[in-house]
């Protein structure tokens, strides 16, 4: 299990599926090759990883997974620069290495009795995909649960499947939006800080997960404090550059905070300065 | 005209409007369904409305010659749709094509200028809400400028 391994030392998994999901991203199912238990892979929703492939490089990524399916351990990437594409060459058999489970979670037991609004772009839906899953397994402990998703084009809509379930169910509002779109696309367009006026929230009983890029996340949260949110009960995750991924390196603090320990995912009202927002 | 009335002033847009100028209002207003694939727009026509889209869909579009119809923004129910009949020379930016059947509320836009022109505490209630219209619009506008989702940090 993790908590008996050297946290420096990656550890072999095999590539079981690889799914592409769009033109840049891929889902890999990876399971442990030396596993020396039950091959489970137990983590907290929002926690990452650090994957190494051999020859590339190591590079922090989200576990996208069920928790309640620990058997296998998912990660969803999007291939941006060298390691990224590097993996994206990898096939069904392959190996990586991998570290952790790291960092902070997604207040997923803190939101129970409330409202829950769940905000991703792009390739954030990933990161927030376990907490989905998770909240959806104990749905009658939250009040009403929205998800607004916003992507860049219909092409780059992340889990379309799972988006199409999530939709059908009676118990969820989903709504996603596009910033441009050529063609048949009949949904919305526009981008997703938009959507949220159109989500009821009741300031004092909900708790809002957002996970973008940062300038997507930044007016969201000026939306959501526009409708009443305090800071503390808006949660982001963070994405800087790292190394050890264990609060060891320094390469990720920012302030007193390390990125990696203390975050990834944050209440906005702790690293509101990261943002910049001065008029907040 | 009753009906009319009471499903502008239960609009957001035109929240805080007070009876008086409701009854202007409505003056102007006509009810329109459009079925899918209508245009409620097209570009360079004539702006002679403004909607207030009561159910459906509404796809806002530019036709990008070889790029083909792009859509770059989306108004449904409970959104209001075009501030060119407000500024010269009233003429439609973009085309807006129905997605699916949609009804509005239709104000005539020459109607409602001569009505800004006469009272101009309609005016300007009606121009502070196209401007923080406009200002949503620019940001989000900006925002898709800055293609947040493409590969750079
Ligand atoms: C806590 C945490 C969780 C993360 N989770 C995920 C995840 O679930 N899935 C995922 O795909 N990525 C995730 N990332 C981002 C991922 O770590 C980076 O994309 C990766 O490090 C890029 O490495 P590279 O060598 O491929 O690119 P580099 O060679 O380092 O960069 C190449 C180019 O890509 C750009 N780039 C780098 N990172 C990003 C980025 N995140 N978004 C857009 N452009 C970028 C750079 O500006 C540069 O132009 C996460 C990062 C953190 C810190
Ligand atoms: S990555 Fe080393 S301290 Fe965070």
């Amino acid at each position: 299990m993790a908590a008996l391994t050297d946290p420096m030392l990656p550890r072999p998994f095999r590539i079981e599926k690889v799914t592409h999901e769009t033109a840049d991203t891929f889902t890999f199912e990876l399971s442990q090759q030396q596993a020396d238990g039950d091959g489970r892979f137990d983590f907290a929703c929002g926690q990452f990883n650090m994957l190494y492939t051999f020859g590339t490089g190591e590079i922090p990524v989200s576990i996208s997974g069920d928790p309640a399916k620990p058997q296998r351990l998912v990660h969803t990437i999007r291939a941006v620069g060298s390691v990224t594409r590097a993996m994206k060459k990898l096939k069904k058999g392959d190996t990586l290495g991998v570290r952790g489970p790291f960092g902070s979670a997604w207040p997923v037991q803190q939101a129970e009795g409330n409202d829950v609004i769940i905000i991703a772009g792009g390739i954030g839906l990933a990161p927030l995909r376990p907490a989905i899953c998770s909240i959806l397994q104990n749905r009658e402990k939250y009040g009403h649960v929205a998800l607004l998703y916003g992507a860049r084009t219909p092409q780059d809509i992340l889990f379309e499947k799972e988006l199409r379930e999530w939709r059908g169910r009676f118990d969820m509002q989903v709504m996603i939006t596009v910033d441009h779109a050529v063609g048949t696309w009949k949904g919305n367009i526009g981008v997703v800080p938009d959507l949220i006026k159109r989500v009821k929230i009741d300031p004092d009983n909900t708790i809002a997960m957002v996970c973008g890029p940062e300038i997507m996340m930044r007016f969201c949260v000026i939306e959501l404090h526009n409708r009443g949110m305090e800071h503390d009960t808006i949660f982001v995750s963070m994405e800087r550059n790292m190394k050890c991924g264990i609060g060891l390196c320094g390469h990720c603090q920012y302030g007193p905070e390390f990125i990696c320990k203390d975050g990834p995912v944050f209440p906005f009202s702790k690293i509101r300065t990261l943002f910049d927002i001065y008029e907040l | 005209m009753e009906n009319l009335k009471s499903v502008i002033g239960e609009h957001p847009f035109m929240q805080g409007l007070d009876e008086h100028t409701l009854d202007t209002l409505v003056g102007c207003a006509s009810n329109v369904r459009y079925n899918a694939g209508d245009y409620l727009a097209r570009m360079g026509q004539p702006a002679e409305h403004f909607f207030i889209i009561r159910h459906g869909h509404v796809s806002l579009e530019i036709n990008a010659g070889p790029r083909g119809i792009i859509g770059v923004h989306t108004v449904e129910a409970g959104d209001v749709l075009g501030w060119s009949w407000l500024i010269e020379p009233y003429k439609w930016h973009f085309d807006a094509r129905a997605v699916e059947l949609t009804r509005v509320i239709a104000l005539n836009g020459e109607c409602l200028r001569k009505k800004c022109e006469q009272d101009h505490d309609l005016g300007y209630a009606l121009m502070k809400r196209v401007a923080q219209l406009m200002e949503q619009r620019l940001t989000a506008t900006r925002m898709q400028l800055l293609d947040m989702y493409g590969t750079h940090v």
